[in-house]
């Protein structure tokens, strides 16, 4: 490699850099400062995300192939980190209030927001399974720490040992099925796999199929998909909550932009055969995660369900396997980010701490007694139901329309008859906040700050606008799923 | 020469010992080391298939499973050592407060 296109190379990953800066710059910062400032730590790593979401847009999204083939930057990547910093950005203003609260506020914790970002948008761009494996670990590493922050709180320990086994459980089945494809195609860029599959007849390679098989194993677990789905409930429930927000959304975002990436860039051949078990896959991830969560009593284990059950409405989209499909997954997974956050947010200023749960019974009333959080809170869920006019309306109807297109009829029905179940747990919350009468000892929400209003602003604004104009966010993801068809 | 094939299925006993250890064993620190397991399976398959290929790829992917396994080992038992710290017990069939 000589200097222009090591220059070029780092022209590629320009965000992740001012990530890591910042987050090196947090932990050392931590130490000059006095225990009682380090909410501030917040506010450089708002700063730091900001300046490189600029740098996206500053630098572009021309096709840079970087690192002999390591990473790509494309417009693909650019969505993806453009989804991810967005979450980091509205987590990091909901993490200050909630960390004071919870008497938690330590400099680590937005180094780790940070450096876990970093592996969201390597895993984004990666090419080459070495780059999507650090991209994962990267990703993952930082986020069992931060599920298990709160260490003084059982209940944050133990999801995140139970995430951390499920998870490195995973990362081995996703690792031996890279081992199987490289045994079998001698590649382990994405490429290479592809160009060996485009030669010799797959369907007789054992090591081939095993080792994609495993590989969508690994996959599934990350993204949470049914069988693989038994840590997200308690690993969702025991994070500390502006966690567990950033988790449904970025690292979720990224790990599905990395099965995006595999099955466009290195299985366009083997498609139908691919495409039948995710077809199931689907179909079982938004029944189990909606049945699930139409039992729960407690809202941010209700959420954590339904982040499962939209998984599978994203899947529907990538069963599709065309490029309408692509884009329809790419928006919503931004539009989820958007509307969950919020939701996330407005049951978190809505408890008496964690220890204390937050059970449904925490709303009755909130409606009237606090007109603003509770018109909000509509607003998300009715989003995360698919009602119109808001943006969760319009990324479910562009899913469904994609796979009817498909000519996947029968998956189209479950995916509907499955959202208008959710509709039944996202209104009861609603109907705990404006028709029941309120308890003698109310709950009182917590003081709302500067970060959580603003983050409460962005989203709503965001769930509102994107569903009354999606054009220009749709138009942008298909540009994106186009660049990578058509490399 | 011993053929490829030998190591692959040398790998896959290993890697299914592994897997039947994370699943069968109750113990935090064994399903810990059932996981290592698996990892080292990977290794061996990476450096087995790489050596046969003659391509380097292979063995630079079995140095970065072990770095990344390295880490991930350190977070895992820093995790470990906090829930023994609130239950005084390592046994996963015991942690029952996220489940209803």
């Amino acid at each position: 490699m000589d200097l222009q296109s090591i220059l070029l190379s780092l022209k590629a990953i320009v965000p992740e850099m001012i990530l890591t800066a910042t987050g090196c710059l947090v932990l050392l910062y931590d130490l000059l400062i006095p225990e009682e400032n380090r909410g501030v730590h917040a506010g450089i790593s708002a700063v730091g995300v900001i300046t490189a979401l600029f740098s996206v847009l500053w630098f572009g999204s021309e096709r840079i192939e970087a690192f002999s083939g390591m990473l790509a930057q494309d417009t693909f990547g650019s969505f993806f980190t453009v989804v991810v910093l967005v979450s980091l950005l509205l987590t990091l203003m909901l993490s200050r209030s909630y960390n004071d609260w919870e008497g938690i506020q330590k400099g680590e914790f937005y180094a780790l927001l940070l450096f876990s970002s970093v592996g969201m948008l390597v895993m984004a761009k990666a090419t080459d399974m070495m780059t999507i494996f650090l991209g994962l670990e990267l990703l993952s590493i930082p986020i069992y720490v931060l599920v298990g922050f709160d260490r003084k709180r059982l209940s944050s320990v133990e999801g995140a040992l139970k995430y951390f086994l499920l998870g490195a459980f995973a990362t081995g089945f996703l690792l031996y099925g890279m081992a199987l494809l490289y045994a079998a195609t001698g590649a382990t860029s994405l490429s290479g796999i592809a160009a060996f599959a485009g030669k010799e007849n797959v369907f007789g390679n054992t090591l081939f199929l095993a080792g994609t098989a495993l590989l969508f194993v690994g996959f599934g677990f990350k993204v949470s998909l049914v069988p693989f789905h038994m840590w997200t409930p308690d690993a969702y429930q025991g994070a500390p909550t502006p966690v567990t927000a950033f988790m449904s959304a970025g690292p979720k975002a990224a790990a599905f932009a990395a099965v995006i990436r595999v099955l466009v860039v290195a299985f366009p051949e083997s498609h139908p055969f691919l495409l039948k078990g995710l077809w199931v896959v689907a179909a079982l991830t938004m029944t189990v995660g909606n049945v699930s969560a139409l039992v729960q009593d407690d809202v941010k284990r209700m959420l954590a369900y339904s982040s499962i059950a939209h998984a599978g409405y994203v899947l529907v989209g990538l069963v599709s396997g065309d490029r309408l499909g692509g884009q329809a997954a790419m928006y919503y997974l931004f539009v989820y980010s958007l509307m969950n956050i919020g939701a996330f947010a407005i049951v978190m200023l809505l408890s008496e701490g964690e220890e204390r749960g937050y059970a449904i019974e925490n709303f009755r009333g909130v409606g009237f007694r606090y007109p603003v959080l509770g018109a909000l809170m509509t607003v998300f869920l009715v989003s995360l139901g698919g009602i119109p006019p808001t943006a969760g309306f319009v990324g479910k109807f562009y899913l469904f329309s994609a796979a009817v297109k498909k000519g996947l009829i029968l998956l189209t029905v479950i995916g509907v008859l499955n959202s208008a179940a959710s509709v039944y747990y996202y209104l009861r919350v609603v109907v705990y906040m404006y028709m029941l009468p309120e308890r003698a000892e109310e709950v009182r929400p917590r003081p709302v700050g500067v970060g959580v209003a603003l983050a409460l602003f962005i989203a709503t604004v965001g769930v509102i606008a994107l569903g009354i104009f999606p054009k220009g966010l749709l138009s942008f993801a298909e540009s994106s799923i186009l660049s990578i068809f058509l490399s | 020469m011993v053929p490829e094939s030998y190591y692959l299925v040398l790998s896959g006993i290993m890697f299914a010992v592994g897997v039947v250890g994370v699943v069968s064993r109750r113990n935090a620190l064994i399903i810990l080391m059932s996981i290592e397991i698996m990892l080292n399976a990977v290794n061996l398959a990476f450096v087995a298939a790489g050596s046969y290929l003659g391509d380097p790829a292979g063995n630079v992917f079995a140095f970065m499973v072990m770095t990344v396994a390295a880490a991930e080992a350190a977070v895992g038992l820093a995790i470990v050592i906090a829930i023994f710290r609130h239950r005084e017990t390592v046994d996963v069939s015991e942690l029952k407060e996220l489940k209803f």
